[in-house]
């Protein structure tokens, strides 16, 4: 994903390329470290360096979500709301990444952006998040991105459809889009203290900003896409943004397709969905000489991972790209799709490594 | 001493294949134990002793752009070699060893560290990590013995040459960190066999000079040209503190399998070697330290070589914690496990270099009466026909025999 580059800001390119050119001198200093290495002491979050964050708050949201408030580096651009961020945290020792959507109000004065984390049952990343994580924490961070946004030309009238956690891009849409004049968010969490911004979206439907129609599933169970669309009868005009499970999300795609709305509806996944395992197999990292057993239902990037290689990764849903590797020789499996992808030795196909299984051995270019 | 398999007492003797595999057994445990334990506090450890690294090495830089002034020249000095030690034994050798990969920071990570050292790392750790540790203290299989150029064993020929070996392993340790990298090359063999010509080992050998160009640019130009006036008593300051850095890590090296009562093996006797068998040969071609903390910090815990080369991938501050496990497997199954202050195992390494400098025997039969005597042999020895050196090699070997 490109977002993982700094991007060069287009300010004052004359006084960035005396700094590079500054940079590059003291290197024969600094050899064989970087000057970054010793400047990082100093400080992290300064212009130039990799992109990183210090928690400054982690506010709790409920019971098993909270608010973590971030200050990114210098050289962080600010995100389209909706947009999520990838961020590097060591948890237990071990660095981990995991992309999160921004909540936060673009007009904050405090330089600050924050992204809302449920905790997931065994989520390492997001246990962590929620329960460990302290104030002055620095994280790795990359540009914040993602598709799920409103496009220029707002919709005159918009439907959101979330689920638990699935709110988070739409709070994050909601807060900086007040001029949104005819918004329905139908919200779905096990109880009325489960919905992340509760307090806020209530309020909002009180001052007559969105109509809310919260679904409480323990009580009145899971919606169906029938019945949501039901709950709105004027969604065939409504421009559609629905974040949640997989399962919802399809239902729905198949609701909306099938009554022919598909190119006004937007998905926003946070994890693929495993389609099929198959057999696993030994995964050679050929430049790195790392041999490792990998079985067919995990990601060869999470097997690699585990093992201690240093993996390119991105969204780790698919999407992104920023995981590709080729593949020299042997065979993997798309785990949504079930599909098997061969290489002949020395093809070099590119695999996402996020979504790919081992389907055999297999010989990897990294 | 001797390969272990022609010793007439063998100290792996009382051990059934049974009793080696349960070794094997016990020593992956104790493994796993810390894989499974390995978190957060090692983690903050080693970005510790990097800051530390840092900071130093920044400090003494600096206090050196002053090194016309003695005091600082010295206090600069100590600083600088200290960081140099941190930085080539408990930071580098370290985490080239990938004992920090399980983190997955890239700036802390095995493939992409590079260390103040001429050998560039992703030549060291082939020597290193994949011949060394695999073929500890096999005679002609692990070069790290004498690194080609000592003799380091009785069953090696004795010839007038090696009455120098004393005089360039000095040389050598003032110098080890040229000497690693020409031997990381494979330099010797290279020439010897004419294959300079080789694109491979020209690559190779332009990466090594290109390292080279680097660390030499930085201490002996770019510093001393940042201090101004005191140029010289900088240049002076950074050769010095590299010197000191060379003798530490060299001795640290000497002391991990060198000192008398360390086992070498036979090149036949690791065919088909079971992994049980692999940790037998660690546990006796390693000896260690005994020392203070700071002492284990500054050998980058190589003083718990027997540990590290059971495990060579286990996070450096954790040898510490398993060390009196693995000593305890050592006498429950009566073996040797080696240890000894720091200067008691430099000296006993120096010893053998410079026993093994003298033919089989020699330094055995010699006392101040026939001093005379054994002098004017060796001196036939070196001097004489071969066949003249073969009868008194024998005569040597047969005297120390019937002592």
């Amino acid at each position: 994903m490109t977002a993982t580059v700094p991007r060069p800001s287009p300010a004052r390119p004359a006084l960035k390329a005396l700094r590079d050119r500054a940079l590059r001198l003291a290197e024969l200093v600094t050899t064989p470290l970087l000057p970054a290495d010793y400047l990082d002491l100093i400080d992290p979050l300064r212009s130039g360096a990799a992109l990183r964050g210090r928690i400054e708050a982690v506010l709790p949201e409920t019971r098993d979500a909270a608010t973590v408030v971030i200050r990114p580096g210098a050289d962080w651009q600010p995100h389209r709301p909706g947009q999520y961020v990838r961020i590097g945290i060591d948890v237990d020792g071990v660095r981990m990444w995991r992309a999160y959507s921004i909540t936060s109000d673009l007009g904050r004065t405090d330089g600050c952006f924050t992204v809302t984390v449920k905790a997931i049952p065994g989520g390492k990343v997001s246990n962590h998040l929620v329960r460990r994580a302290e104030p002055g924490t620095v994280v790795q961070l990359d540009q914040a991105t993602g598709e799920f946004c409103l496009p220029a030309q707002l919709p005159a009238k918009a439907l959101f459809v979330t689920a638990g956690s699935g709110i988070t891009p739409v709070m994050g849409i909601l807060r900086n889009h007040p001029e949104l004049a005819d918004v329905v968010l139908v919200h779905s969490a096990p109880t009325a203290d489960d919905v992340v911004f509760g307090a806020e979206l209530r309020q909002l439907a009180a001052d007559g900003r969105i109509r809310l129609v919260e679904q409480h599933t323990d009580t009145a169970g899971m919606l169906d896409a029938a019945a949501i669309a039901a709950l709105v009868p004027d969604h065939a005009e409504r421009a559609t943004w629905a974040c949640g499970p997989v399962g919802m999300l399809e239902a729905l795609e198949e609701h909306w397709a099938a009554a022919g709305l598909s190119d006004r509806l937007y998905t926003e996944r946070f994890r693929p969905k495993v389609l099929v395992a198959g057999e696993g197999g030994t995964v050679t990292f050929t430049k790195n000489g790392t041999s490792l057993e990998a079985d067919g239902a995990t990601p060869i990037l999470d097997a690699a991972e585990e093992a201690g290689v240093l993996m390119p990764s991105g969204c780790r849903m698919g999407i992104c790209y920023g995981c590709v590797l080729p593949l020299r020789e042997g065979a993997v499996r798309d785990l949504r799709t079930g599909e098997v992808t061969t290489a002949a030795p020395g093809d070099g196909v590119l695999v996402q490594t996020c979504i790919s299984a081992a389907a055999g051995a297999c010989d990897i270019d990294h | 001493m001797t390969v272990l398999q022609k010793k007439a007492d063998n100290p792996i003797e009382h051990l059934t294949p049974e009793d080696i595999e349960l070794i094997g057994k016990e020593l992956d445990e104790i493994r796993q134990g810390v894989m499974d334990s390995r978190g957060e506090a090692d983690a903050r450890y080693i970005r510790k002793v990097i800051d530390v690294h840092r900071k130093i090495e920044l400090g003494s830089r600096a206090v050196l752009l002053a090194s016309g002034f003695p005091p600082a020249w010295i206090a600069g000095t100590i600083g600088l070699s200290i960081a140099k030690i941190l930085e080539n034994m408990e930071i580098g050798h370290n985490i080239l060893h990938g004992q920090w990969d399980w983190m997955r920071d890239p700036k802390i990570h095995s493939t992409t560290w590079e260390w103040d050292m001429a050998s560039p790392a992703e030549q060291w750790k082939h020597s290193h990590n994949e011949l060394h540790h695999t073929y500890t203290n096999v005679i002609g299989k692990d070069n790290d013995l004498g690194y080609g150029i000592m003799r380091v064993d009785e069953d090696q020929p004795w010839t007038p040459m090696y009455l120098g070996q004393p005089l360039w392993s000095f040389i050598n340790a003032c110098f080890f960190e040229y000497g690693i990298a020409a031997y990381d090359l494979e330099l010797g063999a290279v020439i010897a066999k004419k294959q300079t010509g080789d694109p491979e080992f020209r690559r190779r050998a332009k990466q090594v000079l290109v390292k080279i160009g680097r660390q030499v640019r930085k201490d002996y130009v770019i510093h001393p040209l940042l201090s101004g006036p005191n140029f010289v008593a900088t240049l002076a300051a950074n050769f010095t503190a590299n010197i000191v850095r060379n003798l530490w890590s060299n001795s640290v090296i000497l002391c991990g399998h060198f000192p008398e009562g360390v086992e070498t093996f036979e090149k036949k006797s690791i065919d088909g070697e079971t992994r049980g068998e692999w940790y037998l040969r660690q546990m006796l071609g390693s000896a260690n330290i005994s020392g203070s903390k700071a002492m284990h910090i500054l050998t980058g815990n190589l003083s718990h070589q027997i540990e590290h080369h059971l495990f060579p991938d286990l996070p450096s501050n954790r040898y510490a914690e398993i060390a009196p496990k693995i000593r305890d497997l050592f006498d429950r199954y009566g073996l040797n496990y080696h240890t000894a202050p720091l200067p008691q195992q430099v000296a006993s390494a120096w010893h053998k270099i410079i026993r093994l400098s003298l033919p089989n025997g020699w330094l055995q039969n010699t006392t101040a009466r026939n001093l005379p005597t054994q002098l004017g042999k060796l001196w036939k020895m070196t001097t004489g026909k071969p066949r003249v050196r073969r009868v008194l090699l024998r005569e040597q070997a047969a005297m120390a025999a019937a002592a």
